[in-house]
C-alpha cells in the first residue's frame, strides 16, 4: 500500500491547524513587535469555551447546531482573555524594554495554564471533547469528518483574513500601522484599537483550531496550548513573521515535514535510529535552525508592505 | 536588525523550552490528619504524580495509602504512635521525584515512603533513601532492573537494600501480555509501540521478545513522546504493515489517544498495553473506540479480593478522586507493611519506639522479614525486594468497562 497520499494528508491536516494558531503569532508580532507567548494558552481556553458550550447544551443536539455554538462559545473565551491579556498585561509595557513583555507572557501562559487546571471541573486530566468520527475513504486515503472541518475552516479563515486585510479600512489601517505606528497614529488611526483588533482575530483564529482540534482528537487537557504554541511559533517564524500567509505556509511545511520525517526517515537505510513518531519535534526544530541559518527573514520574508 | 534578533533569541528559548516539558504546579496537598497530642506522631511519605498525566492512578496511590493510615490509627495497630501520610506530587518527573525524596528523608517523622508510580521516577530516588538508610516501597513499579540490577536477566544482583516493591514485574507481564496475546488472542503479526521511558520502553522489549519466541511476528515498531497528541503518522504505519495487534509499552495518557485515532482511521484492531493503561481514565479519554482494548495488570482483580471489600468501599464512600483499581490496594498494603514493621521495631526493643535513624535502618530490616496478609493477597518479599505474590491479570474494556479475562502466573522459562 503506498502510505504517501495519506501521509501528506496527515501533514497537511497537523499544519493547517498549526497555521492557524500561527496567524496569531505572526498578526501580533507584525503589528507591535511583541511576541505572545501566551498565545498557546489562549488557544487552549478557547477549546474549554467550547466544550463549556457543549457541556451547557442538551446532550443529542445535532452536530450541525452544535459545531457553530461551540465555534461561537469558544470564540467568545479566547477573545476576551486575548484582548483582556493586551489591555492588562501588554499594554502596561508598550513602551518597556523588549524583555519585558516576553516575560510577562510567559507568565501569564502559566498563569491561564494553572487557572484553568484549579478551577475548571476536572480538568487536572484529559476532559472528552465530543469528536466527529465519520470516515470517508477517497482513494488510498481515509479522512474524518473533523479533518473536513478543519480544512474548510482554514481555507475559510484564511479568505476571509486576505480579503479584510486588503479592502477593508481597518485592515488597511493595520498595515500602515505595521509599518511605521507613529506615524499611522498622525494620519489619524487609532493606533490601540487597530492593536486590539490584531489580538482580537489571532484569539478569533486559535478558537476555532482549538474547536477543530478538540473534534479530531476528542479530548483536551489545560497543557495541550503548551506544545501547539510551540509549534505554532515555530511555524510562524518559518513562514516569516509578521506575514500572514507566511504563517499559514510554515504551518503547512511544518506540519507536513513532521509527518514526513516521522514516517519515513526510520525506513532509510542507515537512519532506523533517527526516525520514528519520538523523533518527529527534533526534525521540525532541526527545519526551524536550517531556515534560520539560511533565510534568517523565513520563507516568504517578513515583507514590510504585507506585514499585518 | 533588531526584530530579527528577538526573533532568533526567542526560538532558541522555545526550542530549550520544549526540552523541559515540564509545566504545571507543585500541589503540596493531601496531608493527612494529625495524631493525638499526647502520641508519638510518625509520617509515611508518598510519592506519586498527583497532577497532570498519570494522575489518575497516582491519586490511586496517595488515598491507597491514606486509607491504611486511617485503619491502622483506628485500629491503633502500634500502641502510643499515631500515622500521618505526607503526599508529595512527582509529576511523573525524575527530578522532581529525586527532590520529593531529598525532602521526605530529610523530615525526621518519615519512618518510610510508598512510591513512586513510574519506574524511572523510582530510579532517581533509589539512591537518596539508600543514603538515608530509609525504606521505600513502591505499589507500582515493575521494571527489573530496579531490584535485580542492570544484567537481571544473566546475574541478578540486588542494588539497593532499601527499595521494596508490591508489584509484579515487566519480566513477568510483558511475558504474560505476549502468552496471552499469542494463544488466547491468537494475534500473529503485532506492531509494538512505547514511549521510551524507563517503564515503556522496558516492557515493549520484553513484550516483543517473548512474543517473537512464541512464534508471533513483529510487524514493525515506533517510538513517541509523552505528551504527543497527534498519531496520525503512527496509525498510517501500523495501517501500512497490516498488525492484527497493537502493544503499547506506556501511559494511559498516550495509548487512548492512539486508539482513537487508530481506529478513527478504519483499522479496527485491538490495543494491548500493560498495567499503566488499566485506568478508568483510558476508556473515558478514548471512548468507544477503547472496545475490545486489552491491559495486564498485576495481581488479581481488587473487586474479587475478600479483604479488599472494606478498602473499595471506603474509598468510594469518601468520594476520593484518582482510581483505586490498579494499585490502591498494593499502596494500602505497602503502607501497612511500613506501619506492620514500626509495631515490630517497637517490640523487638524493648516495647520503646528506637529513635531517628536507628528506627529507620529497623524498619527496613523488618519490612525484608514482612509476612503477612494484605488485601491483595499473602505478602511477603523476596532476597531481591520483589513480592511473592506474581499473580497477573488481563483486562478486556467491555461495554466501556475493564473485565478481566484472566488470572494467572507466567513462567519466563
Amino acid at each position: 500500500m503506498n502510505t504517501l497520499p495519506q501521509q501528506l494528508a496527515n501533514g497537511l491536516l497537523l499544519g493547517s491547524m498549526y497555521g492557524l494558531i500561527a496567524i496569531g503569532y505572526t498578526m501580533v508580532y507584525g503589528i507591535v513587535q511583541l511576541i505572545n507567548f501566551a498565545h498557546g494558552e489562549i488557544f487552549m481556553t478557547g477549546g474549554f469555551g467550547a466544550l463549556t458550550v457543549y457541556l451547557a447544551l442538551p446532550s443529542g443536539t445535532s452536530m450541525w447546531a452544535l459545531v457553530p455554538l461551540m465555534l461561537i462559545g469558544g470564540a467568545i473565551v479566547a477573545v476576551l482573555i486575548a484582548v483582556g491579556a493586551e489591555r492588562f498585561a501588554y499594554r502596561p509595557l508598550r513602551g518597556a524594554p523588549r524583555l519585558a513583555p516576553l516575560i510577562t507572557a510567559i507568565g501569564l501562559s502559566l498563569a491561564l495554564q494553572e487557572v484553568v487546571r484549579n478551577f475548571y471541573p476536572d480538568a487536572d486530566r484529559a476532559r472528552a471533547f465530543p469528536g466527529l468520527d465519520n470516515t470517508h475513504d477517497i482513494g488510498s486515503v481515509t479522512i474524518k469528518d473533523a479533518d473536513i472541518f478543519l480544512i474548510l475552516a482554514a481555507i475559510t479563515c484564511m479568505a476571509f483574513l486576505a480579503l479584510f486585510i486588503s479592502r477593508s479600512r481597518t485592515g488597511r489601517a493595520m498595515q500602515a500601522t505595521a509599518q511605521d505606528p507613529d506615524t499611522a497614529q498622525l494620519m489619524g488611526i487609532d493606533t490601540n484599537r487597530i492593536i486590539v483588533i490584531a489580538f482580537a482575530i489571532g484569539g478569533l483564529f486559535a478558537a476555532v483550531a482549538s474547536v477543530a482540534y478538540g473534534l479530531k482528537y476528542g479530548n483536551i487537557d489545560y497543557r495541550m496550548g503548551f506544545l501547539m504554541g510551540l509549534k505554532a511559533f515555530t511555524a510562524a517564524v518559518l513562514g516569516g513573521i509578521g506575514n500572514i500567509y507566511g504563517a499559514m505556509l510554515g504551518g503547512l511545511v511544518l506540519g507536513v515535514a513532521e509527518t514526513l520525517a516521522s514516517a519515513y526517515i526510520d525506513g532509510i537505510p542507515g537512519m532506523e535510529q533517527l526516525g520514528g513518531a519520538s523523533w518527529a519535534n527534533v526534525w521540525a526544530f532541526a527545519l526551524l535552525i536550517l531556515v534560520l541559518l539560511f533565510r534568517p527573514q523565513g520563507l516568504l520574508g517578513e515583507r514590510v508592505a504585507d506585514r499585518a | 536588525m533588531r526584530q530579527r534578533s528577538m526573533v532568533i533569541f526567542t526560538s532558541i528559548l522555545t526550542t530549550g523550552a520544549l526540552t523541559l516539558t515540564a509545566c504545571g504546579s507543585r500541589d503540596d496537598s493531601g496531608d493527612g490528619d494529625s495524631g493525638d497530642g499526647g502520641s508519638t506522631t510518625l509520617t509515611i511519605g508518598v510519592d506519586a504524580p498527583l497532577s497532570g498525566e498519570n494522575s489518575t492512578t497516582g491519586l490511586g496511590i496517595q488515598y491507597g495509602a491514606q486509607i491504611a493510615v486511617d485503619d491502622a490509627n483506628k485500629k491503633n495497630t502500634v500502641p502510643g504512635v499515631k500515622f500521618k501520610i505526607k503526599a508529595l506530587d512527582d509529576k511523573a518527573q525524575p527530578a522532581t521525584g529525586q527532590q520529593n525524596a531529598t525532602a521526605l528523608v530529610g523530615d525526621k517523622s518519615v519512618v518510610g515512603a510508598v512510591g513512586p508510580l513510574n519506574s524511572g521516577v523510582a530510579q532517581s530516588m533509589l539512591q537518596v533513601f539508600s543514603s538515608a538508610d530509609m525504606v521505600q516501597i513502591s505499589p507500582a513499579n515493575t521494571n527489573p532492573e530496579l531490584t535485580m540490577g542492570k544484567n537481571w536477566q544473566t546475574s541478578p544482583k540486588r542494588p539497593y537494600k532499601t527499595y521494596f516493591r508490591t508489584a509484579t514485574t515487566d519480566a513477568l507481564q510483558g511475558g504474560f501480555a505476549a502468552e496471552y496475546a499469542y494463544t488466547g488472542l491468537k494475534k500473529k503479526n503485532v506492531f509494538v509501540v512505547d514511549d521510551k521511558q524507563t517503564y515503556g520502553a522496558g516492557l515493549a522489549k520484553l513484550f516483543n521478545e517473548a512474543f517473537v519466541k512464541a512464534g508471533g511476528k513483529v510487524a514493525g515498531t515506533d517510538h513517541v513522546n509523552t505528551g504527543d497528541k497527534d498519531f496520525g503518522a503512527l496509525v498510517s504505519k501500523i495501517k501500512a504493515a497490516k498488525a492484527d495487534l497493537v502493544y503499547y509499552g506506556g501511559q494511559y495518557d498516550e495509548s487512548a489517544l492512539i486508539t482513537k485515532q487508530l481506529k478513527d482511521a478504519g483499522v479496527n484492531i485491538p490495543l494491548f498495553g500493560g498495567d499503566g493503561m488499566f485506568a478508568t481514565t483510558y476508556i473515558e479519554t478514548a471512548g468507544k473506540p477503547s472496545e475490545g482494548d486489552l491491559a495486564t495488570a498485576i495481581g488479581v482483580p481488587v473487586d474479587t479480593l475478600p479483604g479488599a471489600k472494606a478498602f473499595v468501599d471506603t474509598y468510594k464512600a469518601k468520594g476520593y478522586k484518582g482510581d483505586y483499581g490498579a494499585y490502591g490496594a498494593y499502596a494500602y498494603d505497602a503502607t501497612t507493611a511500613i506501619i506492620n514493621s514500626v509495631k515490630a521495631a517497637k517490640a523487638a526493643n524493648d516495647d520503646k519506639l528506637p529513635s531517628g535513624d536507628e528506627l529507620r535502618s529497623k524498619v527496613v530490616e523488618e519490612v525484608q522479614k514482612a509476612d503477612f496478609e494484605g488485601i491483595s493477597g499473602k505478602l511477603s518479599f523476596d532476597e531481591f525486594g520483589d513480592t511473592t505474590n506474581k499473580q497477573l491479570t488481563v483486562y478486556q474494556v467491555e461495554k466501556g468497562k475493564w473485565k478481566a479475562v484472566k488470572t494467572g502466573t507466567y513462567d519466563p522459562s
